[in-house]
């Protein structure tokens, strides 16, 4: 099988005056296949981020290639780029944040349906249905996102990412900010979604808990410092770490 | 010994009232975990006894006691005077209530020099002694730093040696780990019980993960929408909680299966 | 047991909106003085009486009358006509071009915005007055170039404003969703930036209008802006400040004039601070 997502070599090095190159990210590669959730663990500063940063292309990658279902996204720029987002959505770790303060819900989740042409009125109708897809009602497509729980605007944010149908959604700590009970609820909704949506949807899941990437994912990569030092099933990963960070992850949980 | 007591407390913020007649009572090197969801009034509890409740907030009902003292009566000027020698506190993000642009060691003398006169000299031994106490390796090469050359974990125990430094009887710690990688939040959790092993120091453990609170505290009070849902020792709590809430807090926990 | 204390709270009303209201209703006053002070005026402000000269406040001159005795009151409302009007469109159009620079320049990055940020460094290096002075000498005297010349020197401090907040916009993951969801550079700016940073900017305007009258005033007593015998309150002042001893009200009744309307503007900008916060509008 074709993977859907391709990353290989891929590698930053930021620069700056005075200061010694810094490598963030140091030649990985990996792959993704279709319908696959792939776990990305790592502490904060592993680098995890800029892996993210570099395939939703919000970052240049220094070296490297990223391919994605079959097309080379490494230096994808402008209306190119934005096809390549009708692929590729995300969630972010912070949910309140990631919604204009300014906006209701329902304009951040329609936002792409608008952009590729939708009508207004199909747009709310399509939102409705999106937020209903992800446990909430059609009346929060008008509360602003200071009126909702963390939990409920993550459901939007999950709902805006799923709004044009993506193949690969890649949630970026998505649950780490919320609520062990709320992290739960939207591990669940993941799961649900998952389930409904087969082979057409893929998940790049980016944790610091190994416990959820157990919980939740089909294979897990281990960074450290720029590097991937582990990866392979969550469980044979926990049975049988073999690096020391991978150790140290797994003896922590309380 | 009782050290600090809470007898039916209700907190309002406006009008609105977040606590609801909370009541517990804490004894001298006990570890006392509240837990509860974000809205449930879990932080508010402890602000309460801090004075941190700002110009909207009030002790509404009920009493805390603090060795013999009630502190929503208390002037201001004298319930600051509590505030570090007598009630520690530990934030979510020790990182950030540092100043970024001094050195660690200028910020804890700081904070000890508002609490009486001392020395330069007296600071360092004390400061240096403490740190060595807690665990630290190389104690002078802390005070030396500046915050963000030491990683996340490592300011969160700096931040508990600092609230330790004027050796309050109680510490109030506000979602010590959340903030934090799983993968130091042990350490967090091992230094909090370090320093009530050394110097049996009582500790309000505020938090929204029950499994911290399974590893450390003595007793828990488990907090829905400002109410106390069960209240108890741990052990017996966890292990047979009376209440359908307190289950679904620990079935959330993520807890790695056995492979 | 003794029964656990009651303690009764005082409740604070939010107060956002009443203030918005009665600051808002008195600059409007304040721009309606100003658009229709022909027809508020009780008496002509530049008929020259010389036997009813300098006659202090009575009730038929509220203000008093000056050396050539007209009355004041009516030139202070003729006066809020140049000050009020003028400094409004002075504030409006450095608003629009700082913050379109601004705007540009965080957006952008890259060479353009060095070098549109060292010339507004430029700007900032004179101390503003006399730059302005230097401007004003080139294009000759007169309300229109005294106007364009506070507009030279004020500029860059709403370029500056405007990049660093579409600098720290630019990092938001709102942002970053709206690029994820497609959005094109324009509908970024305009729907997720603008609306983002107006806040700040126009505060800075409100703030801005005392400073930029007195500046007008300043550039007018100095023969650089409007001309005698136009009522304008910064030159009416300085006109007759040898009077303050003798006849303050001549002197203070324009002074008092450009004490309230700043304060007005401060006041109502200050407010609009407030309510332009997410943050607050969450109590309401």
């Amino acid at each position: 099988m074709e993977p859907l997502l391709k990353v290989n070599n891929l590698t930053r090095i930021f620069t700056r005056a005075g200061q010694p190159d810094f490598t963030a990210v140091n030649h990985i590669s990996f792959d993704l296949y279709p319908g696959e959730c792939l776990g990305l663990i790592g502490e904060s500063g592993s680098g995890k981020t800029t892996v993210v940063n570099m395939i939703t292309r919000l970052l240049d990658a220094s070296m490297g290639s990223i391919v994605l279902d079959g097309e080379d996204i490494t230096n994808a720029k402008g209306s190119e780029l934005r096809k390549v987002y009708r692929k590729m959505q995300m969630v972010f770790q912070t949910p309140t944040e990631s919604f204009d303060p300014r906006r209701t819900l329902g304009d951040g989740v329609g936002e792409s349906l608008r952009n590729s042409g939708m009508s207004r009125e199909e747009t709310k109708r399509e939102v409705a249905k999106l937020l209903n897809d992800c446990g909430l009602t059609p009346e929060f497509a008008e509360r602003y996102p200071y009126q909702v729980s963390g939990g409920q605007c993550q459901r939007a944010a999950i709902a805006r990412a799923l709004a044009i149908k993506p193949k690969l959604l890649i949630c970026d700590e998505a649950t780490s900010a919320l609520d062990v009970t709320i992290q739960q609820e939207i591990l669940a909704l993941l799961n649900e979604l998952r389930s409904r949506h087969g082979a057409e949807l893929s998940i790049l899941f980016i944790c610091h808990d190994i416990a959820l990437v157990q919980q939740f994912c089909d294979r897990v990569l281990v960074m450290y410092k720029g590097n991937i030092v582990e990866q392979g099933k969550p469980n044979d990963v926990i049975r049988n770490p073999k690096d020391d960070y991978t150790k140290r992850l797994i003896t922590s949980i309380l | 010994m009782e050290i600090l007591r809470y007898e039916h407390v209700d907190i309002s913020y406006n009008g609105r009232t977040v606590v609801k007649d909370i009541s517990f009572t804490l004894h001298e090197g006990e570890i006392l975990g509240v837990v509860g969801e974000s809205g449930s009034g879990k932080s508010t509890v402890i602000k309460a006894a801090m004075g941190l409740l700002g110009d909207s907030g009030l002790v509404t009902r009920g009493d805390i006691w603090y060795k013999g003292k009630n502190l929503p009566d208390l002037p201001a000027k004298e319930r600051r005077k509590l505030n570090g020698p007598e009630l520690g506190m530990i934030f979510q993000s020790a990182g950030s209530s540092f100043c970024p642009i001094r050195t660690v060691g200028a910020q804890l003398y700081e904070s000890m020099s508002e609490h009486g006169p001392v020395t330069k000299e007296e600071f360092h031994t004390k400061a240096l002694a403490l740190l060595q106490k807690l665990g630290f390796e190389n104690g002078q090469r802390i005070l030396d730093s500046y915050p963000f050359e030491l990683s996340g974990g490592m300011q969160q125990r700096v931040g508990i040696a600092a609230a330790m430094l004027l050796k309050p009887s109680v510490l109030l710690a506000d979602e010590p780990t959340s903030a934090l990688d799983v993968s130091v939040q042990k350490q967090t959790v091992e230094e909090m019980l370090l320093v009530r092993e050394t110097f049996g120091t009582a500790i309000v453990l505020v938090t929204h993960n029950i499994g911290v609170i399974g590893a450390m505290a003595d007793k828990v009070l488990v907090m829905l929408g400002g109410e106390t849902v069960e209240y108890g020792e741990t052990q017996q709590v966890l292990n047979a909680p009376k209440e359908a809430y307190t289950r679904t807090l620990m079935a959330a926990v993520p807890r790695l299966r056995s492979v | 047991m003794s029964e656990p204390t009651v303690r009764i709270q005082k409740i604070k009303k939010d107060t956002v909106k009443t203030r918005l209201i009665v600051f808002g209703t008195l600059a409007a006053i304040l721009l309606v003085c100003s658009v229709f002070c022909e027809y508020l005026t009780p008496y002509d402000p530049y008929l020259q009486d010389l036997s009813n000269a300098k006659t202090p406040p009575s009730a038929e001159h509220l203000f008093g009358t000056d050396r050539y005795g007209r009355d004041m009151l009516s030139r202070v409302i003729a006066g809020s006509r140049t000050s009020i009007y003028s400094t409004l469109l002075l504030v409006a159009i450095v608003t629009a071009f700082g913050t379109c620079v601004g705007v540009f320049c965080g957006w952008h990055g890259g060479w353009i915005d060095t070098v549109l940020m060292r010339i507004s460094d430029m700007f900032l290096a004179f101390p503003g007055l006399v730059f302005a002075l230097a401007v004003a000498g080139v294009l000759g005297g007169g309300l229109q170039n005294a106007i364009i010349a506070l507009a030279a020197i004020s500029w860059p401090k709403y370029a500056r404003i405007a990049r660093s907040q579409t600098l720290s916009q630019k990092e938001t993951s709102w942002l970053k969703a709206a690029k994820l969801s497609g959005s094109g550079t324009w509908k970024m700016i305009f729907k997720h930036i603008l609306p983002n940073i107006i806040g700040p900017i126009l505060v800075t305007s409100m703030l801005d209008i005392g400073t930029m009258m007195m500046e007008l005033a300043g550039l007018s007593f100095l023969g650089l802006g409007a001309k005698p015998p136009t009522a304008e309150w910064g030159s009416m002042m300085s006109d007759t400040r040898s009077l303050l001893a003798t006849h303050p009200w001549v002197t203070l009744s324009p002074g008092f004039a450009i004490f309230i309307s700043v304060m007005i503007f401060n006041l109502l900008g200050d407010t609009i601070r407030d309510y332009a916060d997410p943050k607050n509008r969450m109590s309401c």
